[in-house]
């Protein structure tokens, strides 16, 4: 393991001005998934810049949203009674990711910013072109059963781990981020890349940017919702896909609908004209079968992941009915 | 005098742990955590390619690296004197050669130990590590088992020795398959499994002296660990120390001496301190062993009555290229039901990989995975229930060897599982049962695994203090091996298990076999139990010859002996204790060491354990994940010495089973020969959110025919058959038949 600097600074700006100063410099916060990257040698930071001690572990509603610093532990956000009573999908997703151990480590910005669980990018003794730019995706013409249907490239194809960012992306959600050049406003769904050229570029957040809090508005489609997970085993694995629904109905009919899926792109995959389709069409399964035809428009799969392009739509019918109470 | 040992009421209590306590308090030391002065930390480096030479190896950078203590690899390494000297030309090994560690240039698989880094501390020594480059001259390698089926041979070892039982075996006329009357023929597949023990594999070797060396290893095999280090470094046996006095499991990982050992014992010697290596999760599954992949074709003729007429099994698997592990894959077929003809067949292929090893149930997991599988296909063939069938084909003696069985409960394990899971409940059409909007199977499966038993001796001493010593150098990788060792002392000499003190895990001790193939209580406990059995004798004869004794000149055959007391039978209060025969006769302590071998009982019986798992599975239409919501399993395993470690013994093994059906593959990119699962993230054990509600029962068996305390073992059949019964309730949930595990959603979907 390599020798690197260690500094826990207790104000934002001194966090940032670490990360300007020194171009091998990565924040740390829960270090759930940057210490494994670290022990397995895809990352060599020189200098480790710790945030724990930042304020940023407040959840709050004010002006009509839900405020989450960007420290705060996903136990804690998913147990919390603002959050549960504001974005049930928010704690639904976060309940069906990881272990309850980790998610007692994790924090809600780390858990945004994870990186890809491609096997390939994880053995460094194997061509990856997200961790070595222009070394080859070994995943495109290898063991791709867990890898994207939507959105890559073929410079990459892997996908990105979390279920909390599926939610999020469902969700309407703005990301307040500072650097150096001052705080700015990133719309969840803008927030994560296609990998395109560049897959070794996961966000679009630039060096020495800081997540300090994730704002969900109220939205009407906030409680009827699901977020339903498929796996290899019953708990504790990434998801082979998931869904979030939300979903606001008047007399049974569709008013506003939010569709995100999670395990099938490089980013949590919105599907916005999905949603649109089902505006104004009545709750019914037939109505959600022609949304997961639309859904599943443009999907394309690989060797091992074809099982994707049926799972898919099954599980998004599956979330949207019981998330309108039809299941 | 007394009634036989397996008579006796008391011996399957269910005395907890003796070391329970040490474990749950972290006081357990295991192999890494031994504290020796002085001590130095190894990392591995290890090969990226498959196969090929190394060019070059520059260590110039790690060198410099701070703490850095030495890297040894074949360009600087004290050597293995068993392996000779380091050849000008280096030549690929025979087949059957163990891998000769930093012998040579050469490469056999991806992830061989090429170089070891040593450093004063474990991160120093790691980053030391990443400086070691190395340049190899790539050659073609073959790692894809379905791709390279066509060089499948019988081993060369099987051809060399007539008498193995892998050779081919025709009973009857398997030709009768042909003209059967209902016939059905499936091919069935099992990955490469890595058995993943939650501690890795970690050792500390320790040279005392130039040529006496002490190994800290997680080994299953205490005396042939020490044999084989003895013999690699030409040392007198009694120089090589082994201790492994507790393991965090193994399932078969620990029973070779593996190349990682000799790459520590190796780096001890050049830095003459003592060396710690501990491997990470990621090589644990390139340098301990697997299952081997195995392809299986099984046909099964029958009668429309559900008589079986037929069956033929082959079963092609993997081994490396410089070794061929065999197992037992096949020989179950030959003997689960009584069928007149019967063909088997065993062949492997040669690959470019680290050798395959025995994992928990070897051969038998495999093979009656297929067979049980297969049964339960001609089941839905004959339109006659699946248990129906199995009892229709009952074995009721040996049909291979054509001997009775020692005993056999296989019948009652089928009643008594049937009866407490509720077979009965079950319809026969697939897709029939639902519960909401789940598919809701039933499946069941058999389950055997032959009784093995080595020699093994064990040592009791008799303390002044009425505490007893019990040693033997075995090891227990989790059954509760001191715990069933206890008992077995106790209950042989009449005193409470409190008074009782066994030592393992220390090559010091009394000879025994490795933990390995079920046979710890077969064979230590048979050691324990007769030289239990011999020092009471020897108190009961110093009870009746010495002159001061309350029973002096008494008839052995009128005394008994109750808590560490002997008495009169008639007149209990004529009586003296251990401790007192002790103190009259001036003995500090009375020690017996005794040997236990099996015998002319080999001759006369076929001995094996048979059992039957019921199991229940919802899947999920939509997304095809399944769930076992319930197992029932019932063995007859002879003895059973504690009714707890029994039991979790038991469940360890559904869950191992579990497993093996619905989640555990190593997925290997034949690319580059490298395995792409080689995390736990990736490669999926059961969390215990898979693991539901698992009853397990036994049948008592009275056996006096396998050995003095009349136990089976039961490590192994614990988990013979469970994917079996996974996957063929499956099938009866959802009318699909999925041959190759493990059964993922993709499959079903």
């Amino acid at each position: 393991m390599n020798q690197f600097q260690y500094v826990q600074p207790t104000k934002q700006k001194a966090a940032i001005e670490a990360l300007v100063k020194n171009a091998n410099a990565q924040f740390i916060a829960g270090g759930t998934n940057l210490l494994d990257l670290m022990k397995h040698g895809i990352v060599a930071p020189e200098k480790l810049v710790d945030i724990n001690k930042l304020p940023l572990k407040k959840i709050s509603h004010e002006n009509s949203s839900l405020r989450i610093g960007a420290l705060a532990l996903n136990s804690e956000v998913a147990d919390n009674k603002l959050v549960l009573a504001k974005q049930p999908l928010l704690a639904q997703a976060l309940n069906a990711g990881a272990s309850g151990q980790l998610r007692n480590m994790a924090t809600m910005g780390g858990n945004i910013l994870q990186r890809t669980r491609c096997p390939y990018f994880y053995d460094i003794a194997l061509p990856c072109n997200k961790r070595e730019p222009g070394s080859g995706c070994s995943a495109l013409a290898g063991f791709n059963r867990m890898h994207a249907i939507f959105g890559y490239s073929d410079k990459c194809i892997a996908v990105h781990p979390s279920d909390m960012s599926v939610a999020l992306a469902a969700l309407d959600v703005t990301v307040v981020v500072a650097g150096p050049q001052g705080e700015r406003q990133i719309l969840f769904t803008d927030l994560h890349r296609l990998p395109g050229d560049q897959p070794e570029k996961d966000t679009t957040l630039t060096r020495g940017e800081l997540i300090l809090d994730i704002i969900i508005p109220d939205t009407p489609f906030a409680q009827q919702v699901h977020y339903l997970k498929v796996r290899d085993r019953a708990s504790y694995a990434f998801a082979l896909v998931s869904v979030a629904a939300a979903l606001a109905t008047q007399n049974n009919i569709i008013t506003a609908a939010r569709l995100a899926m999670g395990g099938v792109a490089h980013k949590p995959w919105r599907l916005s004209e999905t949603e649109k389709s089902l505006v104004g069409k009545p709750v019914s399964e037939k109505t959600f079968q022609e949304a997961a035809e639309i859904a599943m428009r443009g999907a394309q799969a690989f060797t091992h992941n074809a099982y994707k392009l049926k799972l898919a739509p099954n599980i998004l019918v599956e979330a949207l009915k019981t998330a309108a109470g039809i299941a | 005098m007394e009634k036989a040992f397996f008579d006796q009421d008391n011996i399957n209590d269910s005395l907890d742990r003796v070391d329970g306590r040490l474990k749950v308090t972290g006081k357990a030391t295991y192999a890494a955590e031994y504290q020796l002065p002085n001590i130095a930390h190894a990392v591995l480096v290890t090969s990226t390619i498959a196969k090929g030479l190394i060019t070059a190896l520059d260590s110039k950078q790690a060198e410099r690296a701070p703490g850095i203590l030495a890297v040894i690899s074949h360009v600087n390494s004290p050597g293995v004197p068993a392996y000779g000297s380091s050849p000008a030309m280096p030549e690929r090994a025979t087949l059957g050669t163990p891998l000769r560690v930093f012998h040579d240039n050469l490469v056999y698989f991806s992830g061989q130990p090429v170089a070891v880094v040593v450093a004063d501390t474990l991160q120093r020594a790691k980053y030391a590590a990443s400086l070691v480059k190395v340049q190899y001259e790539k050659e073609p390698h073959q790692t894809d088992l379905e791709a390279n089926i066509s060089r499948a041979a019988l081993p060369a070892n099987v051809q060399r020795d007539k008498n193995s039982r892998y050779h081919d075996y025709d009973r009857g006329n398997p030709e009768a398959l042909n003209t059967a009357a209902v016939k059905i023929e499936a091919t069935y597949k099992i990955p490469t499994e890595h058995h993943n023990p939650l501690e890795p594999h970690a050792l500390i070797a320790h040279w005392e002296a130039p040529d006496k060396l002490t190994l800290y290893d997680k080994t299953q095999v205490i005396k042939g660990t020490q044999g084989n280090l003895a013999r690699a470094f030409k040392l007198p046996i009694e120089n090589v120390k082994v201790q492994a006095k507790f393991i965090g499991g193994a399932f078969g990982s620990g029973i070779r001496v593996w190349p990682h050992v000799m790459a520590a014992t190796l780096a001890a010697k050049k830095v003459q301190r003592p060396v710690k290596l501990a491997l990470p999760r990621e090589l644990m599954f390139n340098s301990v062993g697997s299952r081997p992949e195995t392809i299986q074709k099984l046909s099964i003729g029958a009668t429309k009555d559900g008589r079986l007429t037929a069956i033929t099994h082959e079963a092609i698997a993997h081994t490396s290229t410089y070794e061929e592990h065999t197992e037992r894959t096949v020989l179950a077929t030959r003997v689960l039901y009584a069928c007149p003809n019967v063909r088997t067949r065993y062949r492997l292929v040669n690959l470019d990989v680290n050798t395959p090893t025995w994992m928990r149930g070897p051969g038998e997991v495999t093979g009656v995975y297929a067979l049980e599988s297969a049964i339960d296909e001609l089941a839905y063939a004959l339109r006659i229930d699946p248990l129906e069938l199995r009892l229709r084909n009952h074995a009721d003696s040996d049909p291979e060897k054509n001997l009775p069985w020692s005993s056999k409960s296989l019948k009652e394990c089928y009643a008594k599982g049937a009866e407490h899971f509720g077979w009965h409940k079950r319809t026969l059409e697939p897709r029939s049962m639902r519960q909401g909007q789940f598919l809701v199977g039933y499946g069941m499966a058999s389950s055997m695994f032959g009784v093995h038993r080595n020699n093994a001796k064990a040592r009791a001493v008799l303390q002044a203090d009425g505490k007893v010593i019990v040693q033997s150098a075995t090891s227990d990788i989790g059954p509760g091996t001191g715990t069933a060792m206890t008992q077995i002392a106790a209950d042989t000499l009449n005193i409470s298990p409190a008074l009782i003190r066994f030592d393992l895990g220390e090559s010091t001790l009394p000879d025994a076999p490795g933990q390995t193939g079920s046979t710890t209580v077969s064979s230590v406990g048979s050691a324990v139990k007769v030289a239990c059995e011999a020092l009471k004798q020897k108190l009961l004869q110093l009870a009746v010859t010495s002159p001061h004794s309350t029973l002096y000149n008494a008839n052995p055959a009128d005394l008994s002996v109750a808590d560490g007391r002997i008495f009169k039978t008639q007149n209990p209060a004529v009586s003296i204790t251990y401790t007192e025969i002790l103190k009259q006769n001036n003995l500090p302590q009375l020690e017996v060491t005794e040997e236990s071998k099996p015998g002319a009982e080999w001759q006369k019986y076929s001995m094996s354990a048979f059992g039957a798992h019921f199991v229940e599975v919802h899947v999920n239409p939509i997304t095809g994940e399944v769930r076992v919501k319930r197992v029932v399993t019932c063995a007859g395993v002879g003895k059973v010495i504690n009714l707890k470690t029994a039991r979790s013994q038991s469940i360890g093994g559904i869950v191992g089973g579990i497993g093996m059906a619905l989640t555990e593959e190593s997925v290997m990119d034949h690319r580059f020969g490298r395995y792409v699962t080689a995390d736990f993230a990736n490669y999926h054990v059961p969390v215990h959110a898979d693991v539901p509600q698992i009853d397990a029962f036994f049948i008592d068996e009275h056996d006096p025919h396998v050995n003095p305390v009349g136990a089976k073992g039961l490590g192994e059949i614990a988990i013979v058959g469970v994917s079996a019964a996974i996957a063929n309730a499956v099938f009866h949930a959802t009318g699909k038949r999925i041959r190759n595990l493990p059964i993922t959603p993709d499959k079903l979907i």
